[in-house]
């Protein structure tokens, strides 16, 4: 690995942490596709900052850009407020027309210059060691000190205000009632998204920035219940996704972000598949237990109704089981092995007896 | 050149005439499913599809080496449903959010999309050159094979909605009522969804992947303020995305460097912006001054009504009463403006300070008194 590849790595991973700690907050407040929204709308500041500063890095770029992603929501909930547009149709209508006034500025007045067009959805990420950045004498791509910087803001913001957004995130009419201003926190969440969103742009692009801040926290919400959890989970799945990306588009000679959105995906898929108790697997497997058992005790409730009954002797056969009471060959089957694996029933020559045990479950399941 | 010549040349110039024809087709399929798109709130859905049709499209090409529009929009349109089925069966399925599940499939397929076509640029294979104008659109390579695909695909959707024009109407507005009524509610749903994957997929080549959103949402959005009958909201938003689909490749195939996709947005943004303005009875602007009309008619016969109930304690209905008086017996502000237009009406008098009615002041305020007798007075007494 050269010095390169490393730098990016770094670089992609600092992205992706920085992506992760407002993301969570997205998700959990269903507005995860604000993120969308606000990565699409700062295009046009961007490129009003670039026609001032002449580099895409400058903080006046920064400044403009975060400026154009709070506008856009301020102007997304000014439409939905006339009443005339819902809220999903108001976002589809402000961001699709922002992007597009940037990409006209773009192809006529900027085509042979930095920006370009597919840079704009997908940034150049293998590009991030070119561009280096010296600050008290240490020599470093410029995008980890502007991410890195980021990624700090982030935290810091995060962590004065945790309870605040805890509270605003999970109970908003108690947090208002106790006083925060939940329009603050809402406008201060969207800011730091906006922020966010214009530092990655450069590396990443649009498209990965929404990846990011969506898919780790997604998968840690199906991993944990805790918010603090959640947070680190993000962060770590976040800075996985990153890195695995990067090897992926060096084995396959493509382009980095899209891996790493792509391993985003991916790693959610892991989760959703593997988590235990809310993953897939766990799932079907604790649906595949309580059929079971339900089969066993409704075995055992048949049984135990007809034991000491003279029409035992029929009652108590297994085809008795498929043949009157209409049960597949197969739940049967399951019905037998079950109850037998749980000591309820004791089979011998061709009829099934309860067991003690089995008696208890039935009563209990009858009194119910 | 000037607009007549723009129009003609549109019916004579090849090119233009494809061009406008297909952008035509995109604008009123698109525009017909963004109405029913918007009314059942599933507008940031067609955004979704299209960013997840970009990896069909590439893959599309890549299994069958072909760039003929119809395999390119199998290939769309089976990615965006994939997309479409995991986020419906995430948001089923787990405590994830449809909104979560939405912005997972839209970055994450459109991320993968573009790897695909990143690899495929770097294998140097001529023949994919061309296969990313599906990201802004170029409607001006529009050939009459595209077309003829375009309108194909679009008017099997646009016969489906007329087939089956009562479920879906019935589907959008009250689906509740449809499930009762024995509807098989979902897969009348699945369809009407594949329907808005078939528009944006029809409209991916003109206005591209990133854009195509828009023209799922602003056309209903904008149909909606003039209308309340969806008929005629169909017919309103299909002729608005026509407009805006022509309109823009138009303006970006006479233009140099000028992806359609972002004209074509802009132009239907107007669109919406003037609907949202300027539609009768829901517009703003009507809105503004029907507030402004009513507020002041209720000034005036607050007024009015006021004078007379305020003469009347002293026996004579023509009293005047000083204007401070009145102040602080009518609540709001503007009470003298009301009253210089009253006067100008001929229907109060004035000297300096003092304010009364006039004989045809008196018969308004009995009007307005007997109308709504009883309030003035207990306020007054």
């Amino acid at each position: 690995m050269t010095q390169a590849g490393l730098e990016i790595q770094i670089v992609a991973a600092i992205v992706a942490a920085a992506c992760a700690l407002p993301g969570v907050f997205l998700v959990l407040r269903r507005m995860s596709l604000m993120s969308d929204a606000i990565s699409h709308s700062i295009l046009p500041g961007i490129v009003l900052g670039f026609f001032i500063a002449h580099e895409t890095t400058h903080p006046l770029v920064i400044g403009f850009a975060a400026l154009s992603g709070v506008a856009a929501v301020a102007l997304t909930e000014a439409v939905f407020r006339t009443g005339l547009v819902k809220e999903d149709a108001a976002i589809g209508l402000i961001f699709p027309m922002l992007f597009s006034v940037g990409v006209i500025l773009i192809t006529k007045f900027a085509r042979n210059v930095h920006i370009d067009v597919d840079t704009v959805l997908l940034g150049e990420l293998a590009f991030a060691p070119l561009n280096r950045l010296n600050l008290l004498g240490i020599e470093l791509p410029r995008g980890i000190w502007t991410m890195g910087l980021v990624l700090l803001i982030n935290l810091v913001l995060i962590g004065l205000l945790y309870k605040e957004l805890k509270l605003a995130t999970f109970d908003p009419a108690l947090a208002a009632a106790l006083g925060f201003s939940p329009v603050m926190l809402h406008y201060g969440l969207m800011t730091m998204v906006s922020v966010t969103a214009v530092g990655a742009f450069d590396h990443v692009g649009s498209v990965l920035v929404v990846a990011l801040m969506i898919a780790p926290p997604a998968a840690a919400y199906l991993l944990t219940d805790r918010l603090s959890r959640m947070l680190i989970l993000s962060v770590g799945i976040g800075v996985i996704s990153a890195i695995s990306g990067y090897w992926v588009a060096r084995i396959f000679d493509t382009n980095i972000s899209g891996a790493m959105a792509t391993m985003t995906g991916v790693v959610f898929l892991i989760v959703l598949l593997f988590a235990p108790e809310r993953g897939l697997i766990a799932k079907a497997r604790r649906r595949g237990e309580q059929r079971r058992r339900f089969a066993a005790e409704m075995l055992v409730v048949h049984l135990s109704v007809h034991e000491g009954t003279p029409a035992e002797a029929t009652e108590n056969t297994i085809e008795h089981l498929t043949g009157e009471l209409n049960w597949q060959q197969a739940f049967a089957q399951m019905a037998i092995a079950e109850a037998k694996s749980a000591g309820l029933i004791e089979p011998s020559s061709g009829r099934l007896h309860l067991t003690q045990q089995g008696r208890q479950v039935a009563s209990a399941a009858i009194s119910r | 050149m000037n607009i007549l010549e723009l129009l003609t040349l549109m019916f004579t110039d090849y090119t233009l005439r494809t061009v406008a024809l297909g952008s035509a087709v995109l604008g009123i399929v698109s525009g017909t499913l963004s109405t029913f798109a918007v009314l059942r709130k599933q507008s940031l859905l067609g955004d979704a599809m299209s960013h997840a049709a970009l990896p069909g499209i590439v893959i599309a090409f890549l299994i069958t080496g072909l760039k003929t529009p119809l395999v390119l929009m199998v290939g769309a349109m089976i990615a965006g449903w994939l997309g479409a089925l995991l986020v419906i069966n995430v948001t089923a399925h787990t405590r994830i959010k449809q909104d979560a599940a939405l912005g997972m499939v839209l970055a994450v397929f459109f991320g993968f999309g573009m790897m695909l076509l990143s690899w495929l640029q770097h294998q140097n294979i001529a023949s994919q050159a061309g296969l990313d104008k599906f990201l802004f659109g170029r409607a001006a390579a529009l050939v009459t094979e595209d077309v003829l695909t375009m309108a194909g695909v679009g008017a099997v959707a646009l016969i489906c909605i007329g087939l089956f024009w009562k479920e879906f109407k019935l589907l959008s507005f009250d689906p509740e009522y449809a499930a009762t009524l024995g509807f098989p509610v979902r897969k009348l749903d699945i369809l009407l969804t594949t329907l808005i994957v078939i528009a944006v997929v029809v409209g991916l080549q003109a206005v591209g992947v990133v854009l195509m959103s828009a023209m799922i949402v602003a056309p209903g959005a904008a149909a909606r303020q003039w209308t309340d009958r969806l008929g005629r909201m169909v017919l309103l938003s299909a002729l608005f995305g026509a407009t805006a689909g022509v309109g823009g490749a138009m303006i970006s195939s006479l233009t140099e460097n000028l992806p359609t996709g972002p004209m074509i947005v802009m132009l239907i943004s107007g669109i919406v912006l003037i609907s949202l303005l300027f539609a009768p009875n829901r517009g703003l602007v009507w809105t503004y001054f029907r507030q402004q009309r009513n507020s002041r008619r209720l000034r005036t016969a607050a007024v009015l009504e006021t004078l007379y109930e305020m003469a009347s304690h002293h026996g004579d209905p023509q009293r005047a009463h000083s204007l401070k008086s009145l102040r602080a017996a009518i609540a709001g502000r503007g009470v003298l403006y009301t009253l210089e237009q009253l006067a100008a009406q001929g229907l109060v008098r004035s000297d300096g300070d003092n304010w009364a009615l006039t004989a045809s002041g008196v018969e308004q305020a009995m009007q307005i008194v007997n109308a709504a007798p009883g309030h003035m007075q207990e306020a007054l007494s």
